[in-house]
């Protein structure tokens, strides 16, 4: 009896091998666990992963002009965009065929839109040329060259056939190549003219200033967080309510409130100018450029900066300062030495909750930013709400994501983001 | 017997049915002082009239793309949606708004002019009912311009008799016209012009001369604030923005309408709606855009109503008293030199000028 159970595997009191009825436990905790939280991953399923991801696959899906003009698409394969000629005839026949029914759909417009993102004039080029065409039978009113070029002459121009052959693929590298002011020709990506290049610059502009966001939290934010860990309960939760209550003012009012303060004629330029360190005629222009919106999202990130700040000081021992100080350390050499080392994870939680937050903001630079303070975000919200170049908006958006993740990496790499603690 | 009891009844509840109206419907528009003169206007007499409640969204700044959305959704929510002709022409570009035909979908005026006849050529798009003229003008500070108030448009380009900030619109479509105007371009060659790259570098050159004067603008309320608070001289807005500030809040500012780009902005009703929706949508554009009811918002607001047979019904404002009429963008005195937003070229050229006047101002 010793011996078979010596031998064998260990069984469990109802006879079934240990491991397995361990397993079998284990897998039951884990099922439950996952019941638990699988409402939430669900929700966050269904209401952001799957939403975000196909955004993104909007910036390189262009199936508007192979689905509107199937036959067209088919028959431009066999023309040589470099010849300098128009296509043939068959070209021009399917084309009309397309639009026939593309029209009955009311589809031709769309796609007129979709295309003049490319080539300005092909928006009124196809709801133009859709009254006309909608009468013409594509089986019995051919030759159809002739006709079309009749409608408008712009189908007799190189050009158009050109654009539309080069957008015809399912999956386009177009709107990534306008995210970074390139186009797509028929002879390869190309840069933009350069009156028309801004949005490498806005992705600049856009890093740069969030980092400068951040350094400002990082300054302004460090001493309150400071004082805020090393007062007595009592006080530092009543000072904490300062910190706490902008955080609960709508973002647009506090945005506003600062246009009131900075603006020419608001209220610091008035204190200046009546106490007399300003001229009346040389007022500080504070709002409306980079200074703007420099100044007004630091204050409205602040918060993200100190809470993660205070939480991680809360947590440092004092008596580490005094054991240093006793050991001959001066102020400064205690501080930088031992204090600043152990609270640099809350500076990093901080940095990248700001940072991150920067980077996509939008509303704030568009009320305080004028012409000069404006980031990319603002241009995606132009993309998706005014123009309704989605694609562009997405290949925007995927570039940010991007640039995002990889800072994301370089930091886990270079700092470490085990050492990030938000409290 | 029993047979045909149930049909009998199934028939009239088939008949009648169509007649009983959805108790709410959402109708999309731009909120403020325009919402409160559509629902004085039109929505509380509708729900009056026929016991249907209204609901307002203030959605009509991203009424495009939040159709869009909701038609990629298949779950339009939305009954009939406020917008400007230009968003209009987009959306029935993008076949999202439905179609209207005027004169069997929209009431004749009181003579027996047709719809068509009466709104004329201010139906711009196949799905676009107009309902009112508004324009975009400049306001100006009268104590900051000394004794020689600005008459005419260029005095926005001239910082030498006008000294200070002026306020501008944050794209280019309005503020290239009047830069070619100003730059000698004549009114009936500027989209011409325009439409060429030499053209359009003029126009950013001419607005090179006045860019660090400007300060932008992205919300028609920017301008009047920057006014009342003194901080621009003189700056261009929607004319009701003004109005209210000369007017209703009796601020140091007038109007300069020369050279005002007439827009216009109506109804569309999304595609797709349930055909009893859509039936009860038309019920209410029906009513809301006949010849009274255009001329009855007006007593709210100083926009101009669309149809030419509401002109002479323009009364006084319900509130102030005062005569609407010389407050209107299309009054004779006030319309002397004005465009006419010219919605065919900026559909084409929109995308691509806009591109440049951002590179532009980023420079």
């Amino acid at each position: 009896m010793t011996d078979t159970t010596s031998d064998g595997p260990m069984l469990a009191a109802d006879g079934t091998p240990l491991k397995k009825s361990l397993a079998r436990a284990l897998r039951l905790q884990k099922m439950r666990a996952l019941m638990l939280i699988a409402p939430l991953l669900l929700f966050v399923l269904f209401s952001f992963i799957i939403p975000i991801f196909s955004m993104l696959s909007r910036s390189v899906e262009n199936d508007i002009v192979a689905d509107t003009l199937p036959l067209t698409v088919v028959e431009l394969q066999a023309w040589n965009a470099d010849s300098g000629e128009l296509p043939d005839e068959a070209v021009y026949a399917a084309f009309v065929a397309d639009m026939v029914v593309a029209i009955e759909a009311k589809k031709h417009t769309r796609l007129g839109t979709r295309l003049n993102y490319e080539q300005t004039g092909m928006s009124s080029l196809f709801r133009k040329s859709g009254r006309k065409i909608k009468r013409m039978d594509p089986a019995t009113d051919g030759p159809f060259k002739e006709a079309l070029i009749d409608v408008d002459k712009k189908w007799g121009d190189v050009e158009t056939w050109r654009v539309i052959k080069t957008h015809s693929p399912r999956i386009t590298n177009g709107y990534f190549l306008n995210a970074v002011d390139m186009r797509r020709t028929p002879e390869g990506a190309q840069a933009q003219p350069e009156d028309k290049q801004i949005l490498v610059k806005l992705f600049g502009r856009t890093l740069i200033m969030s980092l400068i966001i951040t350094g400002s939290c990082i300054l302004l934010g460090y001493p309150v967080a400071w004082i805020l860990a090393n007062l007595p309960m009592r006080t530092a939760n009543v000072l904490m309510i300062l910190v706490l209550l902008p955080f609960w003012t709508s973002l647009l009012v506090r945005t506003s409130a600062w246009k009131v303060m900075l603006q020419q004629q608001g209220v610091i330029n008035e204190v200046l100018v009546w106490l007399g360190m300003v001229a009346d005629d040389a007022r500080l222009v504070m709002i409306n450029n980079q200074t703007g919106t420099i100044i007004a999202m630091t204050h409205i990130l602040l918060p993200f900066m100190i809470l993660p700040m205070y939480s991680v000081m809360q947590t440092i021992n004092p008596s580490y300062l005094r054991a240093a100080k006793s050991m001959g350390a001066t102020n400064w050499t205690a501080f930088w030495r031992v204090y600043f080392p152990l609270s640099i994870p809350g500076i990093g939680a901080g940095s990248i909750l700001v940072f991150i937050l920067a980077i996509g903001y939008y509303i704030t630079p568009e009320i305080v930013g004028g012409t000069k303070g404006v980031f990319i975000s603002n241009r995606i919200a132009y993309h998706i709400s005014s123009s309704l170049n989605w694609g562009l908006a997405a290949a925007l958006g995927t570039i940010l994501l991007a640039v995002v993740l990889i800072l994301y990496w370089a930091y886990d790499k270079i700092v470490g983001i085990d050492n990030v603690k938000l409290g | 017997m029993k047979f045909t009891k149930l049909t009998a009844l199934a028939v009239t509840t088939a008949l009648v049915a169509p007649a009983a109206f959805a108790q709410e419907m959402t109708i999309v528009s731009w909120g403020g002082a325009y919402s409160k003169s559509q629902k004085n206007a039109y929505h509380d007499p509708y729900s009056e009239k026929t016991g249907v409640t209204i609901i307002n969204d203030d959605s009509s700044a991203e009424a495009v793309a939040k159709l869009r959305a909701m038609n990629e959704a298949g779950n339009v929510t939305w009954d009939v949606v406020d917008v400007v002709a230009a968003d209009a022409i987009r959306l029935c570009d993008e076949g999202l708004a439905m179609e209207i035909d005027p004169d069997t979908m929209l009431a004749p005026a009181p003579d027996g002019t047709s719809a068509a006849d009466d709104f004329g050529d201010l139906l711009v798009s196949d799905c676009f009912i107009p309902q009112i003229v508004y324009s975009t003008t400049f306001g100006y500070r009268t104590d900051l311009v000394g004794d020689t108030p600005p008459t005419e448009i260029c005095a926005v380009f001239d910082t030498e008799a006008y000294p200070g900030k002026r306020s501008l619109e944050k794209r280019p479509i309005n503020n290239m016209e009047w830069a070619l105007l100003c730059d000698g371009v004549a009114k009936d060659d500027v989209y011409d012009v325009l439409a060429t790259p030499e053209g359009q570098d003029q126009a950013l050159a001419k607005l090179d001369t006045i860019k660090d004067d400007v300060i932008w603008w992205s919300a028609g309320a920017d301008t009047p604030q920057l006014l009342a608070d003194g901080e621009i001289v003189m700056g261009s807005t929607y004319n009701g923005r003004l109005f209210s500030v000369i007017e209703e809040q009796k601020q140091p500012v007038a109007m300069l309408w020369d050279a005002q780009v007439f827009d216009l902005d109506g109804w569309i009703i999304p595609a797709g709606l349930s055909e009893e929706r859509q039936k009860q949508a038309l019920d209410y554009i029906m009513f809301a855009t006949d010849t009274q009811r255009l001329a009855d918002q007006a007593k709210w607001i100083s926009y101009g109503p669309a149809r030419a047979s509401s002109a002479p019904l323009v009364g006084k404002h319900a509130d102030l008293g005062i005569d609407m009429a010389p407050h209107m963008p299309t009054d004779p005195n006030n319309a002397k030199n004005t465009f006419l937003y010219n919605y065919e070229f900026w559909a084409d050229y929109r995308d691509d000028i806009d591109a440049k006047f951002q590179a532009w101002l980023a420079k």
